[in-house]
């Protein structure tokens, strides 16, 4: 699994290399996902990386909260980068299509951030570091009402929750 | 963030003129009223020069209160063709006779300096030419001329449709604002017709779902303020709010008080399983209600307190259940074709409001307890989360547009299904929670 995460790094290396705006800002390493702002991305250790290019979230299908291979696969990644990464505090947030009534919604967020943590557990990410939270149907990242929208709203997000312990 | 009650409304029987005893005015409501009962409202009479606007007001938001039950329709004073003086000049029923006029009501309205506000009324049978039960008489303050208004409708209607009343009522909502991926939400109260709108938290937060006490002084609701979704006690008078410390390490949401105030249910996450428990508030002593591997959500008390009827989607999807407060195995009630959730029990006891998904919409719907006679009252894009008005005749709910800018609002409908109609609200506003009949 490791390899997986590297090779998304790689990947990731080789396009910002290519980046025409350069992209490197100024600014000194750190270690912190918060600090690593302005000079950005290429601070593999970031949160920011972390979402942009290890990916901080899965989907669902309609009113489901298995993991389909799709899901498995990227939350694979995404443990692989979190056991590298120790100091984060994880918070696994469950979310839902406005298709749903508000208190079905919220229990169904919370069944999906659940089937994450438990995956990441048993990939071997501490269940110390993790926490769940759902906030059903009330925080949408896409705002139109129809299937295209609601795919990416059904959804669990992996929150890098604070910066290095 | 104080809400102001301006002294208590005090009514006293008035005036004992010969009045009919058995009510012939009063419509039978069965199955889907007739035709409204048609009433005139000649405005009020000012028995001095400072009560003239507000008997003004009160005569207008008497008449929009019944007209808004969708039982009664008003008759415009352009058709009148008595022309009334004094409060205490006799009725000539011909003149109203004439217009069709059902029903008459006659007030004098009276101020003083000290801020004091006396009301005095009679309601008028035109077709039987009789006073209807005994003239009236309110006494409150200036600074609640709306409230004085309801209470003169509660009265009215109350006499003619012979049903407990709900004009003089109040409802805890959530006020929303902002584009729909980063919502604010806050709660407000208002009257039963959408004026005099109070908030009653901030907008740093999502809150949800706030559900008010049979007494209308508290309200609990669920709120993200730490981070994390939580159980919030707020009392209305003063604002103040607190955390509900519920059990274990899991999380708490959609709570609803017992018809006692005293114990609360609502749903707990734990490891990502949804169950139901009850909960003593003075002591945090709880009981779990289910204990399935299922989402057991969004509980609600029978009026008597021994039942909660709540969601499960243990059969597969959402359905409808009731439960003894003692335990047991809980007993289906719903069997129709689609979803049922957020259920609420009636207060007369007999009727469930739901909101029901099939065929891609949301409606609100009844059944009776057992599950029969079901109805489906409304149907839109996405209509949620019923509330009943204090009498259990009329139900309000959430109605959300579709769409990128698409918001909610709220409506309400008679049992029937007639009378459906939107508050006018100036901000989009979401989950009803009607409080009772203020004293």
């Amino acid at each position: 699994m490791r390899s997986i995460y590297l090779h998304v790094a790689i990947l990731f290396i080789l396009v910002a290399c290519s980046d025409s705006e350069g992209g490197f800002g100024s600014g000194s390493l750190g270690t912190d996902g918060y600090q690593g702002r302005g000079f950005g991305q290429n601070d593999i250790t970031s949160s920011t990386f972390f979402k942009e290019n290890v990916g901080d979230h899965v989907l669902f299908k309609v009113d489901e909260y298995t993991l389909n291979e799709v899901a498995k696969t990227a939350l694979d990644i995404q443990a692989n980068w979190l056991i590298e990464n120790p100091g984060f505090v994880i918070i696994v947030e469950g979310h839902a299509d406005e298709r749903g009534t508000r208190e079905y919604n919220l229990a169904l967020g919370f069944r999906r951030a659940q089937s994450v943590q438990e995956y990441l557990v048993a990939r071997g990410v501490s269940g110390l570091r993790l926490k769940t939270r759902s906030y059903g149907k009330e925080r949408p990242v896409e705002i139109c009402s129809v299937e295209r929208c609601y795919s990416k709203n059904r959804r669990a997000v992996t929150i890098l929750a604070s910066g290095s312990s | 963030m104080r809400l102001i009650w301006c002294g208590l409304l005090t009514l006293c029987v008035w005036l004992n003129t010969a009045v009919a005893q058995n009510a012939p005015l009063r419509i039978k409501i069965t199955q889907g009223v007739i035709e409204p009962l048609k009433f005139a409202v000649p405005a009020f009479e000012a028995e001095n020069l400072g009560a003239k606007k507000i008997a003004a007001e009160i005569s207008r938001v008497v008449a929009a209160d019944l007209t808004s039950s969708g039982l009664f329709r008003e008759i415009p004073s352009s058709r009148f063709i008595a022309q009334r003086k004094t409060f205490e000049e006799p009725v000539r029923f011909p003149d109203w006779r004439a217009v069709n006029a059902q029903a008459l009501v006659t007030a004098a309205v009276t101020t003083n300096g000290s801020g004091k506000l006396t009301v005095k009324f009679r309601i008028f049978d035109i077709f039987s030419g009789v006073q209807l039960g005994q003239g009236m008489q309110l006494s409150g303050s200036t600074q609640a001329v709306r409230r004085m208004a309801h209470k003169v409708s509660d009265q009215v209607y109350e006499r003619i449709i012979g049903e407990g009343p709900y004009f003089d009522s109040r409802i805890v909502f959530v006020s929303e604002s902002g584009p729909k991926d980063k919502r604010l939400k806050r709660l407000a109260i208002m009257d039963f017709d959408g004026e005099n709108m109070q908030f009653l938290t901030g907008n740093d937060n999502i809150v949800l779902a706030p559900r008010i006490s049979s007494d209308g002084k508290k309200v609990l609701y669920t709120s993200w303020e730490t981070g994390f979704p939580q159980i919030y006690l707020l009392d209305v008078e003063t604002g103040r709010r607190k955390r509900v410390n519920t059990p274990g390490d899991g999380v708490a949401f959609s709570p609803r008080f017992a018809p006692d105030n005293k114990r609360i249910v609502f749903s707990y996450e734990r490891r990502g399983n949804i169950d139901i428990y009850l909960m003593e508030l003075s002591s945090l002593r709880s009981a779990r209600l289910t204990s399935s591997p299922f989402i057991d959500t969004a509980p609600s008390f029978s009026p008597d307190g021994r039942q909660i009827v709540f969601e499960s989607d243990r059969s597969g999807n959402q359905q409808l259940y009731i439960l003894p407060v003692t335990g047991g195995t809980p007993k289906r009630i719903s069997f129709g074709k689609g979803r049922y959730g957020t259920p609420v029990w009636s207060p007369r006891g007999d009727l469930i409001a739901f909101t029901k998904q099939s065929n891609g919409r949301f409606g609100i719907g009844v059944m009776r307890i057992d599950g029969t006679k079901e109805r489906l009252l409304s149907a839109s894009f996405l209509d949620e989360g019923p509330t009943w008005s204090p009498n259990g005749r009329v139900i309000m709910f959430s109605r959300q547009t579709r769409g990128p800018s698409g918001a909610p609002s709220i409506y309400s409908v008679d049992i029937t299904g007639r009378n459906l109609r939107p508050l006018s609200l100036r901000a989009p506003a979401s989950d009803p929670s009607w409080g009772p009949v203020l004293p």
